[in-house]
């Protein structure tokens, strides 16, 4: 066995968290995506100091409550440190920061920021077409993610950023966003798109994809459009650079990518889907965190005997055990069995799904260098004390 | 497909789930026959826009289609709106054909159900006139009638999915003209203990040296284990509780069991059609 691989067991996320600056979490949807980023920036907070700020792009309200802070928004808010304090049961090394990315408020601070003037900022806020673009559909998402992180990141103010993304695929998009932002820059179409109407319509080139464009889109649209880019081109030098500034901190060590999945079917085929692209991006993905995997206790040959041995003894109402468990407490021998042979018939149906998740987990071994499990938590994660809590499996810290 | 009807089945995220359900093999964008009256395709929007290039523009020559459907998947990523109206609008175009007596749609996840689903109405506020604006009409004019369209939300007994299968009502309701009818509560955990043996269980740690004895060391894990699972069931059903409280009464709910099974693919989907099958024939509890 490889060093790596026997590691699998043992080692955690501390070291990560340790060395990057920026962690960035994806997987399917409810594999506990957004829990195990913030315990993830939890847990770095109290133990490893520093600043560390958890950004979610998914727009859930859970990570506002687990965290105890009132509402998220692209401003980072401070973690009570008290409460922080509270829950670790230690002064905290460092402080615990949060923000929500709200799409409509950042791309109007985006323009805001990058338009070349004022008239151009309010001309281009008041555009129906950016509207609609910017508060309705989900992809505008993406760039202004992107443009967020480089902002913070760029801003100097956090030692680590844990970015939670949204549901896989919509990571890659993610991802993907800054060389589709400089490509479309780029583009023939861009150009096209911004070429005074007029001289389009009569230019033969073009005239049968303007012919077409306006049969389907309607010729107001055409010329919103227009408008739009003209505008929007002016910004181009400083959003190219910053994607190129954004991709090259995804590829490079001061980024790690974590997956996080349950050991089930469609999670983890999204895992190893998302890991394979991953790879093939050169993005550095670090860990694989199994999310609620049954103990591998639960499968164990001994486990299996006690089982059925459990369910032997049951069957003899009045056997030894029966008698004296029943008596120890205080209740009738028949619903005493009952209750045994019920639970180890479940035990048989638990230890199979533990043995499935175990060749899931070995399935998912070839991807990463690092594979960390957290255990099912018998509550919901409602606060920063379960966050801690969970962040202890995570960490691989000694418990 | 038991009763006999045609039905369609779309996977709208192409995540190849619904092939590995049905052990079809990769789904295209051509709807392909499956099963005995079953037929099942994988939404695409390249194809969708050729289709719609080829049904409603008329675009003469199939060689211009390339290029332009190269620049639309720009202009979609800039305007990512056309390509939520071109998925819904394949939909909706398979069920105004009547092609169907049933489309069954397998939708993106919960964030991006709105933004497609609302597409025609987002499209028809933004594009003043021209052949999409008319073609939005009648795409609502199927997705608006509750005779026609229903759109029904599958959670799990867990906190998000529950949270936001609420949410997703909410958002439905106030952006779009369409209203879920039903609630799926799947992998919903049976009980294991009626209330009388859940005590007793819960007072087997008093007696675990007697487990040990009698059953070897490792008895400890096996009451453990099945303690977990009662415990997951029951923070499960607290927040069914919270699912039944948050719905309107228009909606009802419909629960299928967790499957302990090694069973994978179609006998799962055979397995769950019988228990949906079940749970419809019983009725909806008052």
């Amino acid at each position: 066995m490889s060093p790596a691989r026997s590691g699998h067991t043992t080692e955690g996320l501390d070291a990560l968290l340790a060395a990057r600056e920026m962690v960035i979490v994806a997987g399917s949807g409810g594999v506990g995506k957004t829990t195990v980023s913030a315990a993830l920036a939890a847990a770095a907070a109290v133990h490893l100091g520093g600043r560390v700020l958890v950004i979610t792009v998914d727009p859930a309200r859970r990570l506002a409550d687990a965290l105890g802070v009132g509402a998220l928004g692209n401003t980072p808010t401070q973690v009570d440190p008290e409460l922080l304090a509270a829950a670790s049961g230690r002064a905290p090394e460092g402080e615990l920061w949060a923000a929500m990315l709200d799409t409509k408020a950042g791309w109007d601070e985006l323009i805001a920021r990058h338009a070349p003037d004022p008239e151009l900022r309010d001309t281009v806020l008041a555009n129906p077409l950016y509207q609609n673009l910017t508060s309705r559909f989900v992809h505008s998402h993406d760039y202004l993610a992107m443009e967020q992180l480089h902002e913070l990141h760029g801003s100097g103010r956090y030692d680590l950023i844990v970015v939670d993304t949204p549901p896989s695929r919509n990571a890659l998009a993610l991802i993907d966003a800054p060389r589709r932002m400089r490509e479309f820059f780029g583009s023939r179409l861009l150009k096209w798109l911004t070429t005074p109407y007029r001289s389009k319509v009569f230019s033969a080139a073009s005239r049968p994809f303007t012919q077409i464009a306006d049969r389907i889109l309607g010729s107001h649209f055409v010329e919103d459009i227009a408008e739009f880019f003209t505008l929007f081109q002016t910004m181009e030098p400083t959003f190219v650079r910053h994607a190129d500034e954004v991709e090259a901190l995804l590829g490079d060590l001061r980024t790690a990518f974590v997956v996080v999945t349950t050991l089930e079917t469609a999670p983890v085929h999204e895992a190893i889907h998302l890991s394979a692209e991953l790879t093939r991006r050169t993005y550095p993905l670090a860990a694989i965190v199994t999310n609620r995997a049954l103990p591998r206790s639960y499968m164990g040959r001994a486990a299996a005997t006690s089982a059925r041995r459990l369910g032997a003894e049951a069957a003899d109402r009045s056997g030894a055990m029966i008698t004296a468990v029943a008596g120890r407490i205080d209740a009738p021998v028949d619903q005493v069995a009952s209750v045994l042979t019920e639970t180890a018939e479940r035990f048989g149906e638990i230890a199979l799904l533990a043995t499935r998740e175990a060749e899931r987990r070995s399935e998912l071994a070839e991807f990463a260098p690092l594979l960390v499990a957290a255990p099912p938590l018998d509550h919901d994660v409602n606060d920063l004390s379960d966050l801690l809590e969970l962040a202890q499996y995570l960490r691989g810290a000694p418990r | 497909m038991r009763d006999g009807a045609r039905v369609l089945l779309c996977e709208m995220d192409a995540k190849g789930a619904l092939s590995t359900a049905l052990e079809t093999g990769p789904l295209t964008f051509e709807a392909r026959e499956v099963r005995s009256g079953l037929w099942a395709m994988a939404m695409n929007t390249e194809d969708a826009l050729r289709e719609y290039l080829r049904l409603f523009v008329r675009v003469p020559l199939l060689g211009r289609i390339g290029p332009l459907a190269r620049t639309f998947d720009f202009l979609a990523d800039a305007a990512p709106g056309v390509k939520e109206i071109l998925a819904i609008g394949k939909i909706c175009y398979e069920v105004k054909e009547r092609n169907y007596d049933l489309v069954v749609v397998d939708t993106e996840a919960t964030g991006h159900v709105v933004a497609q689903i609302g597409a025609p109405s987002v499209i028809r506020e933004m594009i003043q006139m021209g052949l999409v604006r008319d073609q939005t009409q009648w795409m609502l004019d199927v997705l608006n009638d509750p005779q026609i369209t229903a759109v029904a939300a599958v959670t799990t007994p867990e906190e998000m999915p529950v949270a936001e299968t609420l949410e997703l009502i909410e958002a439905l309701r106030e952006r779009t003209g369409v209203d879920v009818s039903t609630v799926v509560a799947n992998r919903v955990l049976p009980a294991i203990f009626d209330r009388s043996r859940l005590e007793i269980f819960e007072r087997l740690v008093d007696a675990d040296d007697l487990l040990r004895d009698a059953a070897g060391p490792s008895a400890s894990v096996v009451v453990e284990a099945v303690g977990r699972a009662e415990a997951r069931r029951g923070v499960g059903s607290g927040h069914l509780e919270r699912l039944r409280a948050g719905l309107p009464e228009s909606i009802e709910t419909i629960y299928a069991p967790e499957l302990m099974t090694r069973a994978t693919g179609r006998r799962v989907v055979a397995l769950l059609a019988d228990a949906l099958a079940a749970e419809l024939d019983r009725g909806v509890p008052s």
